[in-house]
């Protein structure tokens, strides 16, 4: 049996409303759980950029992201392990403000998290931090036991360490044709 | 729209003139070469059938019986004429009944443009009267969807769903159009899409490959060519036959190849697939270097995969990149247009002949016709079978014909049986198996190339399906001859029960109505046979008809397809019994 892993799925292109649908849909199809997923810019004008985490085989990676490529708006995806990306993720932290001043150890911890304040209100003050899934998960435990009103984690973002030449590919195709 | 597409101006002077969305709608239709469209009025299209009344001189519009049996018509008129057929319905319920053509045609890659009418764009959303989210249903299985709701896109995504379906891979595109974007008046003028930035409709041959290919071809001791509806797709029939006849390889068809290569080329070897010939199927685990021409290696043509050609190396000529190493890992993929590979391969092919190979797959055909084949179509027993009946279309027919299938035994029986001659003559569905699809199919094929004799073979479950077809016959009167092999069974089914669920024949049963009188209620000429000594006349009788005729034939209940690979099981393992 070939061994699953996590692989980073990156998609660039066209802005089209139901591109989610058909790209969500190659998942759904082959029992693969999105584990995360983001959608933003990307480093070319109105080209779009998916960040898609799914735990899974290589064989099975390469075969959906040809599934992928194969849609028409998508420009180009590409698949990559852990090692070939760096990557983070974001997690925002609301917690009461009473405790900032009561509890001298959240501030320890902020600080020792590296993570920061975004913001402080009268009732409740927001901490972000952005690292690795364990760095996060490990300032959750920690602000556990003083009490978290709302946590929220993003999707990982990633860029990879190889080049992805989109640009060349799109100037190509204004030449040839 | 977003995409980037490039486009052709139109030869003409391009001119604009301010025109309802609706009218633009024929306009691009005639802009694209359509002179026909099968479909069904509704009120979220009216706007559109309105401008085919005032068009009706130019373009065409046949009113199948069904939704379901326009998407098929379509896909008739596709497969037979190469063109990329058109179905058009109203929202909702109209829509819905496109969905499986729409996925047939996904599979079996029928270039397709299906236009559906919207409710108003202000009322998206809100559950309106036939509000259904087509686009979101049609996902899944088309190559590409897209709802317009202003009038000034219609020109360009209907250039674009028209360049998407013919281009590459072929395969259905669903244009959903809301109502006020068919009411809307608007600039108006036309030019065709040449393509798509996100788009690769023909990936660049790498000579490499092709060279790699040659190398193993010209070493092979044991080559063996396995076809498929690319060759037909990609107009690559005279390449496939001057590879095979080059390079003395024995070659095989799939199920949707079939006609690509004369019947009775010496090379051809019949076909692969569950219910395809012996000695293709088992010598695929023998060949050497087997070389795929255009096809997907699907399940019911492998087998088990684990036990699949595991003795040969792999030559995949592509033109989907999804499909290289999909299901079969491939020692050389050759990824392009199959017609233009073919061509740069020919020149680095040596001539040569593969007697004593060629030899195992004779010896392997006069087992078959021992075993099977000389009972199918020439049997001692009293009941008759599909297969004699296939046998006397052929003659009649002097392998010209079109002959299209339904999904069962009979399908399997005439595409192991019938005869071609020409290319573009198999119309059947391959992928999806769709039951219903042969009497819609068969009268696009007719209106596709209304020259050739197009002969529908169904099963009576089948036809049962789509049988308000008739309605569609005897209103335009397509010329289609209509075969129904009778055997009051899902036979199929039936066989299925009989050889994995110890006969227990669960809802396999059919009472039938009397299918003459329901021909002659719609005007067709028909007739019943059910003895040996009639069939032959009655053929021939029908194949004379200069109008649709309608030909039962009362078929032994119980015959079993054979040879069989068993789900799951290894192409060597084939059954003759
Ligand atoms: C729409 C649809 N429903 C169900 C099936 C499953 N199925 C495959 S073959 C078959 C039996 C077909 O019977 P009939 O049309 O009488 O043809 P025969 O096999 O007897 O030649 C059935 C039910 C199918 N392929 N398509």
């Amino acid at each position: 049996m070939e061994e699953k892993q996590s692989y980073t799925i990156s998609i660039y292109s066209e802005n089209n409303i139901g591109l989610l649908n058909r790209i969500s849909g190659i998942f759904l199809k082959r029992h693969i759980n999105i584990e995360s997923l983001n959608v933003s810019g990307s480093e070319i004008e109105n080209v779009s950029r998916f960040v898609i985490v799914v735990n899974t085989t290589e064989s099975w990676a390469r075969r959906v992201v040809g599934q992928i490529e194969k849609q028409i708006e998508v420009i180009k995806a590409y698949y990559h392990t852990d090692d070939e990306t760096i990557f983070q993720e974001t997690a925002l932290f609301k917690i009461k403000s009473d405790l900032l001043f009561d509890q001298r150890q959240i501030q320890n911890i902020i600080k020792e998290s590296h993570s920061e304040i975004v913001t402080v209100s009268r009732d409740f003050f927001v901490i972000a931090k952005t690292g690795r899934r364990p760095e996060i998960e490990a300032l959750y435990d920690e602000l556990r036991p003083y009490g978290i009103m709302q946590f929220t984690r993003s999707g990982r973002i990633s860029v990879s360490k190889e080049r992805m030449d989109i640009s060349t590919m799109l100037k190509e195709f204004q030449l040839i044709n | 729209m977003e995409t980037k597409t490039l486009t052709k101006k139109q030869e003409k002077k391009q001119t604009t003139m301010r025109i309802s969305g609706a009218e633009a709608v024929i306009h691009c239709l005639l802009a694209e070469g359509v002179d026909l469209v099968y479909g069904y009025p509704g009120g979220a299209i009216m706007p559109i059938y309105d401008e085919l009344y005032k068009f009706q001189d130019k373009l065409h519009h046949v009113l199948t019986r069904h939704e379901q049996g326009a998407t098929h018509a379509a896909q008739g008129y596709a497969r037979v004429s190469g063109k990329v057929g058109v179905a058009m319905a109203t929202s909702g319920p109209g829509a819905t009944n496109l969905v499986t053509g729409i996925a047939d045609a996904q599979i079996d890659s029928t270039p397709m443009v299906c236009i559906t009418g919207q409710v108003a764009s202000h009322l998206l959303g809100s559950d309106a009267f036939q509000e259904t989210d087509i686009v979101g249903i049609s996902t899944p299985v088309t190559k590409w969807n897209h709802q317009i709701t202003k009038a000034s896109e219609i020109p360009e995504v209907i250039a674009k769903a028209f360049y998407i379906a013919r281009s590459g891979r072929p395969g259905p595109v669903l244009i959903d159009i809301t109502k006020n974007a068919q009411f809307e008046e608007f600039d108006f003028s036309y030019e065709k899409c040449t393509g798509i930035r996100s788009y690769n409709a023909k990936p660049e041959i790498d000579k490499s490959s092709v060279q790699q290919a040659a190398e193993l071809i010209n070493s092979a001791k044991k080559p063996f060519i396995v076809w498929g509806q690319g060759i037909i797709l990609g107009q690559a029939e005279e390449e496939l036959k001057q590879l095979i006849e080059k390079a003395g390889i024995p070659a095989a068809s799939t199920i949707l190849g079939l006609s690509a290569l004369d019947s009775d080329h010496e090379l051809n070897t019949g076909m692969v697939g569950m219910h395809g010939n012996y000695g293709p199927n088992v010598l695929t685990n023998e060949c050497d270097v087997l070389i795929a021409l255009g096809m997907r290696f699907d399940d019911r043509v492998t087998g088990d995969l684990n036990t699949y050609a595991k003795q040969a190396k792999v030559v995949h000529f592509e033109i989907d990149p999804a499909e290289i190493d999909k299901n079969v890992k491939t020692d050389v993929a050759v990824l392009g247009d199959v017609k233009e590979s073919l061509q740069e391969l020919m020149p680095l092919i040596n001539s040569n002949k593969h007697e004593a190979w060629h030899e195992e797959f004779k010896k392997r055909y006069a087992v078959e016709f021992d075993k099977v084949i000389k009972n199918d179509i020439h049997p001692e027993k009293e009941g008759l079978t599909m297969g004699e009946v296939i046998n006397q279309v052929n003659r009649a027919s002097k392998h010209e014909a079109v002959i299209v299938t339904d999904v069962g035994q009979h399908q399997m029986i005439t595409c192991r049986y019938a005869k071609f001659n020409k290319t573009k003559s198999n119309i059947t569905s391959g992928g999806l198996g769709t039951m219903g699809f042969a009497l819609p199919a068969a009268i696009g094929a007719k209106m596709g190339d209304p020259d050739r004799e197009v002969v529908a073979v169904i099963g009576d479950g089948g036809y049962q399906m789509t049988i308000q077809e008739l309605g569609t016959i005897f209103q335009t009167g397509a010329a289609v001859k209509i075969v129904v092999l009778n055997n009051d069974f899902l036979g199929m089914v039936r066989q299925w029960q009989q050889l994995f669920f110890d006969r227990r024949y669960a809802s396999t049963e059919m009472v039938n109505p009397d299918f003459v009188k329901i021909a002659e209620g719609y005007h067709i000429k028909a007739k019943r046979v059910s003895k040996r000594e009639d069939l032959e006349a009655a053929v021939q009788e029908m194949m004379a008809s200069k109008e649709a005729y309608f030909l039962e034939v009362k078929v032994e209940k119980e015959d079993n397809v054979f040879p069989m690979i068993p789900t799951g099981s290894s192409v060597a393992d084939i059954r003759l019994s």
